[in-house]
Order: C-alpha cells, then structure tokens, then sequence
C-alpha cells in the first residue's frame, strides 16, 4: 500500500464543520486557489554587488484549499525562496502572489498586515523560530495578540486550548524554548498559528531538524490539523520520500525553475522529467532488489550557479539525455497529461520519447549500488 | 483511564481535598532571599560591590540624618584638621566636616552617575537599534556620526557640550550622557543587526507585527543584555567624568560638596594637608570598582553560554 494512502486518506472522511476546506480538495483544479502565483521570479543582488542571484526565476502553481503541495530541490534550488515569498517574507522582484484571488502588493503598510496573517510559515529551525526570552505561553498568545480584538483570559485560554491541541502537556506553558526538545518546539511553532485561522501554511522543512522518530508525529499533526481546519500546505523538503507521502501535488524545482509539477503518485511512479527520475532513483527503497528499479541514475557535479544559469533548458548540463536542442531552446512548460506538467523537449505522455531514452542507458550507471 | 486532573478541581475552596491521584502540587518557588543567598555565595566580588553600591545610595538618600554636621557650615577656628573623634575625616580649608560632606557627596555621585546613564540609554539604545534593524542608507548615516562622536576624546566633548547646555552638575551630566551614548548605540546597533534575521522576528512579520512591536518585543530584550553590561561600566566612568568636570569648575558648584570638587578643593592644599585627598578619593575608587564588579558579574550571568 502506497504509505501516501494512511496519512492523508482520511482527510475524505473529514468533519462537516469544515466543508470549505475539504470538499474542495476532490476538484482542486476548479475550486478558488488559496494562493497563485505566476510568473514570480526573485533575485538577490549577490555580495559584492555586481551581478544578481536569481534564486527563483518564472515560477507558476496555484493553491487549492485544503491542498498540500509539495515543492522538493536540492540546496539552491530556490525552495525555500519561494517559501518565504508566499509567506510575504520576501518581495517578489517579478511575477505576482495573489492571495486569495488579490495582490497584496500596493496596500497600506497596516492593510497588508492584516491580510498576510491567514498565510504562515512554519520554518525548519524549531528552536530559532521561538524566542529564547519568552515562555511557550507568550510564544503562543503573541500572534493574538498582534492581531488584536481578544480580551487577555479568552487569548490565554485559546492559548492553552491550541498547546493541548498540538499535544502538549499545559504545564509545558510556562517554561522557556531551551527547557522543550525539538519536536515539542515545532509543536508550539504550528499551535501559535493556529488561531490566527490560516488558509495555508508553508511548511519550509519542517521536519528535517527533528529525530526521525519525531518525524512521522508532526508529520501526522500538521495532517489531522489540515482535516480539522481545511489548512492548505506548501510542503517544501528536499527529502523525496516525506514530500512523497504528505503531498497532493508535487512540484519539482531545479535553479529557480519547475521541472515538473503534477499529482504526487504520477510524480513519484511515472515521473516525466530525468531529473525527477534522477531523483527518485536516488532515493533508498525499502524494497527488495527485484522489485527496485534496476539502475541508479547518477547525476554529475553541482547545481550549476544562479548568477549564469545554462543556456536553454537550465538542467541540460547534468542531464543524461540532454542533445543539441537543450543548449539552443529552453523547454516549454507543457501539460503532458491531464494536470501533469513538464519543463523537458522530450518528455511524453509515457514519459522520456524514445531516442532520448536509449541515449540514456549508455550514461546510466550500472555498475551502482546492487543493494 | 487515567482523566487528565481538570485545574478547576483543585477548588476555591480550600477545605476541599484535591483527589488523591491529582498531580502533586508544584515545587514551591524558592524564596528570593534564598536565591540571592545562592547568588551571593557563588559570586562574592559582586556581592560585597551590591553591599558597598546599597550603602552608598542610602548615603546620599539619608544623608541629612546620617551626617553629624552640617555640610556647608563653615568654622574658621577648625581649619584643617586632622581627623579626631568629633570630626571623623577632618575639616577642610573652611573647616567644614569632611565626613559630613563625604555623605552628602554621594547623593551628587549617584545623581550623577544614574543620569549620566540614563541619558545615554535613552538616546544610544532607540538609535541604534533603529539604526541596526533598518539598516541601508539609515544605518550608513547614523554609524558616521557615531563614528564622529567616538572620534572626540570623552572629556574634551563633555566640556564642549557643557559649555553650549551651561554650568552646572545637572547639565555637566546630561553632556557625559550624550559622550556616552554612542558607545551604547553602537552595542545595540549591532545586536540589532544580528537579531533581525533571528526566524522568530520573521515569525513575527509573518503574524502581521509592526516594526515596534518587533522592536520592543524581540529585538530589545535579546539585545538589551550586552549594553546593561556596558551601562554598570559606564556608571564607573560617569563618577569620574563627575569628578573630573566638577574639578574644573563645570560640575556641582560650591559650596554643595561632590567627590570630585571635594578633591579639586584638596588639591589645593596638598601639602599642608594631603590626607584631605584621600576620603573622596578612595570613595570615588570604590564606588567605581563596584560598578565595574557588577558589571562584570551581570555579564556572566546574563551570558547564556556560561549556563
């Protein structure tokens, strides 16, 4: 059984109370977007600042209620740059956000305060995100106290009620962050966010800096959470196998790029794109050999740098398949199969066009890793 | 089943027994005595600089009931003196008791050296973590003039500053307070610049905060800790910037005493007389080695590695 299946399935049977949320997510394709972003590109000026960093350059996805959308990369992929852009922690140099439907560029100062906060981040950091000088109580009433308009007992109290929530003893309240372990930090980090009602949560790593025997409890949290509430998830990891399981969709990014985005199964069983195929067939299955994939496609060198991506399609220089077209054209990003796109000339509805394919098994590595 | 014990149950009342598988009550929290006890053995230094700073201020709080004399009253028969049971310390050139003035002499010095301070604080902290959390041009700006400040030596733009604000002990402080202000805004300048790409201020922009809010909230208690430290230091410097202006003529004007007039007077008379030197003298160096003492304790305490 696809383990995908025993995390999320049960948002289905999800309460009455929170119809908007749930219902929607069947026809993800037709409801509202919670968030949609198009074109965003942004860049950094790089240190000695000459030349700019374009840590995220054309980027386009939209987010259904209730959704979790998992955005995977290796380090500079510009993951968490869009992270931070959809938590409006980053101006976007190009391309809009709409937040439900609106920008939110061009407001007052003071509007745009009060519309960001149905859009959260939880970060990777537990304990960097909580500050060290105020108990869990403080950490949890203070973004109700931002928002303002709730007497002090009422936020003390929906404090307490969320710390339960999050399943967190009452009397942890009054110690300080350094007092709790990580995985009871990144409890108080999703519980603080709770009352400010979020239509979606960008989740940057958020389990990456805990025991993996913590992991698969927050992992369960943030989806029991999202069957309670209809929170909609921007799931971002660069561990294949958790986005794999927690995500409705995936996206795949490579230098500030989608590679591929589609439905997380289509994704992960029949990828469209060799650098997802790269990806997955890097990853460790706990399988055994015969019903593995035969082979281990290696990927040479670094990510190439965002100050001067490659020409043409911007994975060409490490791609297996790559040809004459790669350097000259950049791919278009094309719906392959229904709500499947890719960014990749040879990508077909079965995946990678025969030529390329064949090309392919000669770079392949097979004298990899029999185990 | 064990029910988790509902806090409510624990009864206004309180003939009412809490049921015999509630959770215990708590640890008491230990009495603060007993915790400045703990503090107080751990660090003796400091504690005797706590005990000496505590006598001081309330010298200068009860001085006029402490004092055996007037400290302005002049008696030509008496000039002079050595110390004698009467006149612990000895009488001065106006044959005014040394001792009595010494007392009334803290007030001035502890006035002195919480003003002086507290001017810095008060514009040294708001500049620079304004300065420090809006960084760009702000930042450029604000660093250059207090790089030009630290540039003069302290006591040459204390007399200038003086000289603009007018005589007086009040005003001579008020001007150590603005020498001093830079130091400390250059201190809260760069934990601001540390602290504002801390992920709980990101946090804390996501939740919809307001730059004050960030400001006060989070980055002034995480940057507070070093320029408390630096201010018990400066509270040193500040009884001797008192003393020395109030030497030359621009601090507490006679006949009110001050440590630093007393010694300016003594001065003249240093060789008939030189022990006139010595009881503020020695004052003065206590009281500064207090602070500092503190000071380097609070640092201690206050660094969160050290734990």
């Amino acid at each position: 059984m696809n383990p995908r299946e025993t995390l999320t399935s049960p948002r289905s049977e999800a309460s009455a109370g929170n119809v908007a949320g749930t219902a929607a997510r069947p026809e993800a394709e037709t409801a509202a977007p919670v968030i949609s972003v198009e074109d965003l590109a942004i860049a950094f000026p790089s240190l000695d600042g000459r030349e700019t960093v374009k840590a995220v350059d054309g980027v386009s996805f939209a987010i259904a209620p209730g959704e979790t959308f998992g955005i995977i990369g290796e380090s500079g992929s510009g993951k968490t740059t869009i992270g931070r852009a959809l938590a409006g922690l980053l101006p976007p140099t190009g391309g809009t956000i709409r937040y439900d439907g609106e920008d939110l560029r061009g407001m007052s100062r003071r509007d745009w305060r009060d519309r960001r906060r149905r859009y959260q981040i939880v970060f990777q950091d537990p304990n960097a995100a909580l500050d060290p000088r105020m108990t869990i109580l403080q950490s949890l009433i203070e973004p109700m106290k931002i928002a303002g308009g709730r007497s002090p007992e009422e936020m003390k109290a929906e404090a307490m009620r969320n710390l339960d929530r999050a399943g967190l003893r009452a009397e942890l309240a009054d110690r300080h962050p350094h007092e709790l372990s990580g995985g009871q930090k990144q409890r108080v980090n999703i519980a603080r966010v709770l009352p400010l009602n979020p239509r979606l949560i960008v989740c940057d790593e958020v389990v990456a800096a805990l025991d993996v025997s913590i992991r698969g409890e927050i992992l369960n949290l943030f989806a029991e959470l999202q069957r309670e509430f209809g929170i909609a998830y921007a799931f971002i990891a660069h561990d294949l196998a958790i986005v794999a399981q927690v995500s409705d969709r995936i996206a795949v990014t490579y230098l500030g790029r989608f590679m591929e985005l589609g439905p997380a199964e289509a994704v992960t069983e029949r990828p469209l794109h060799p650098y997802t195929a790269a990806l997955l067939s890097a990853e460790p299955r706990p399988l055994p050999a015969h019903l593995r994939a035969p082979r281990r496609i290696e990927l040479k060198g670094e990510i190439p740098s965002p100050v001067n991506p490659p020409s043409g399609c911007r994975f060409r220089t490490r791609c297996p398949h790559a040809q004459g077209l790669c350097a000259q054209q950049a791919p278009e990003w094309r719906e392959v199969r229904p709500g499947h796109h890719v960014a990749c000339h040879f990508a077909g509805p079965d995946g990678l066009v025969e030529h390329a394919s064949q090309q392919s098994s000669a770079k392949t590595d097979t004298g990899g890793d029999h185990r | 089943m064990t029910a988790i014990p509902d806090p409510h149950a624990v009864a206004p009342a309180p003939s009412v027994r809490a049921p015999a598988d509630a959770d215990p009550p708590p640890p008491p929290p230990r009495p603060f005595l007993t915790r400045l006890g703990d503090w107080a053995s751990d660090d003796i230094p400091a504690a005797i600089a706590l005990v000496v700073l505590s006598v001081i201020v309330a010298c200068s709080i009860f001085a006029p009931w402490i004092a055996p004399h007037d400290p302005t009253l002049q008696n030509y028969d008496i000039i002079l003196e050595a110390p004698s049971p009467d006149y612990l310390l000895g009488t001065d050139d106006l044959g005014r008791d040394v001792f009595s003035r010494l007392i009334h002499g803290a007030s001035a010095s502890v006035y002195a050296a919480f003003l002086s301070v507290g001017v810095a604080a008060l514009l040294g902290i708001p500049v620079g973590l304004i300065a420090g959390y809006a960084g760009g041009y702000v930042d450029e700006a604000v660093s250059r003039i207090i790089d030009t400040f630290l540039s003069f030596p302290a006591i040459v733009l204390a007399i200038a500053v003086t000289g603009v604000l007018g005589i007086g002990l009040t005003n001579a402080m008020i001007a150590v307070g603005i020498v001093f202000a830079p130091q400390l805004a250059r201190l809260a300048r760069a934990r601001a610049l540390v602290l504002k790409q801390e992920l709980y201020v990101d946090a804390a922009r996501c939740f919809g905060a307001s730059t004050g809010h960030i400001l006060i909230r989070h980055v002034l208690p995480n940057a507070i800790q070093p320029v408390l430290v630096q201010m018990t230091l400066l509270m040193a410097v500040a009884l001797l910037a008192e003393a020395s202006l109030s030497f030359l003529g621009l601090g507490m004007q006679p006949p009110e005493p001050s440590w630093g007039s007393m010694i300016a007077r003594a001065y003249l008379y240093i060789q008939l007389a030189p022990e006139q030197m010595w009881a503020p003298g020695i004052a003065i160096l206590v009281t500064a080695l207090s602070f500092n003492t503190l000071g380097e304790s609070l640092r201690e305490a206050l660094d969160p590695t050290s734990r």
